[in-house]
């Protein structure tokens, strides 16, 4: 009898831990596109995480968001519009091609372009100083009799 | 001389770039919904539950939108401007309790005043979500056709309501 309670108990805690310790009823394509999502958004209460990482309530409520959006069949486009929707371009990593985010795609080309024309001026300089301190034919001919003098003079 | 200067330009502009951005404020995040219509939507009412009350409701006045909540430090912070502002009766104000226990509400009501024309419970933050709120308590002013004119993030101070929201209310109402 006390057996047959025991196992009973038993049947009961496995019944009841099972699916909460594996989280059966998610459907693990699904739970991979929502993190994929979800690490492309960024938490608006911690501000250096994306979703996926943050644990913030906010986040959360996000995530779950997402994954409902994904179940009904949602586009990324339409789950990341969603979220620009209401809290602009900030939730995206990867800010899209704006006016007024052209100086943040365009800005690291242009200290590339501003470094390299930087360099070929100072290339440039550098040459013509090089060239400019050569000696005119009346120094060379002076520094070559010099050195003959000294030369015969040995 | 002029091998200097470059230097010195250079490290004036990148002093001045990190000198903005030092004083800018990360958490301020502009929102996407000023100048559009409010997001719709039907909550019901914190001391009645049994009654809803949804955005057309409201419509036809310039109002003020509150979110809120018991559990949250900084409106505890702001929240004596406001029941000032109810008093004098300038610009309604309206409630969004957020994420938020009723009991719990109705007793940091009853503990700190109510200025609330009105307050909705938003239980699941699904309505703040809509409105794009990220840091509770966050204030809205909506206008008398429904649409979204300012949006302050963090606890209201008398600066912020005597130099922003209420020349805008003002503004608006006129």
């Amino acid at each position: 009898m006390k057996g047959a309670i025991v196992s009973w108990l038993v049947a009961c805690l496995l019944a009841g831990g099972y699916p909460l310790a594996t989280g059966a009823d998610r459907d693990p394509a699904l739970e991979a596109r929502v993190t994929r999502l979800a690490s492309e958004l960024r938490c608006l209460v911690c501000q250096n995480q994306s979703l996926a990482e943050s644990n913030a309530d906010l986040a959360i409520d996000l995530k779950n968001q997402v994954r409902e959006m994904a179940k009904a069949g949602k586009s990324d486009a339409e789950i990341r519009e969603y979220m620009v929707a209401r809290y602009g371009d900030f939730v995206l990593y990867k800010p899209p091609l704006k006016a007024t985010t052209a100086l943040l795609w365009a800005g690291p080309f242009l200290l590339l372009l501003a470094a390299a024309g930087g360099a070929a001026v100072y290339v440039r300089r550098r040459h013509k100083r090089v060239a400019e301190s050569g000696l005119t034919p009346e120094q060379h001919a002076r520094a070559e009799a010099l050195l003959g003098s000294d030369r015969s003079g040995r | 001389m002029t091998k200097f200067l470059l230097p010195l330009g250079v490290f004036l502009v990148i002093a001045v770039f990190l000198g903005v951005g030092l004083t800018l404020n990360p958490r301020e995040v502009p929102s996407p919904l000023i100048d559009k219509p409010a997001p719709g939507f039907t909550l019901a009412q914190l001391h009645a539950p049994e009654k809803s009350v949804t955005l057309e409701d409201l419509r036809g006045q310039v109002w003020l939108l509150n979110v809120w909540a018991s559990w949250c430090t900084p409106c505890l912070e702001e929240h004596p401007y406001f029941v000032e502002l109810a008093r004098t009766g300038e610009v309604p104000i309206f409630g969004l309790n957020y994420k938020d226990r009723r009991e719990a509400a109705l007793q940091w009501l009853a503990r700190h005043g109510d200025p609330y024309r009105l307050t909705v419970q938003d239980g699941d933050g699904r309505v703040g979500i809509d409105y794009g709120v990220y840091g509770v308590p966050e204030t809205f002013v909506i206008d008398a056709q429904g649409i979204i004119r300012y949006k302050h993030v963090g606890p209201v101070n008398r600066e912020v309501l005597e130099e922003r929201i209420l020349p805008l209310v003002r503004e608006l109402q006129s």
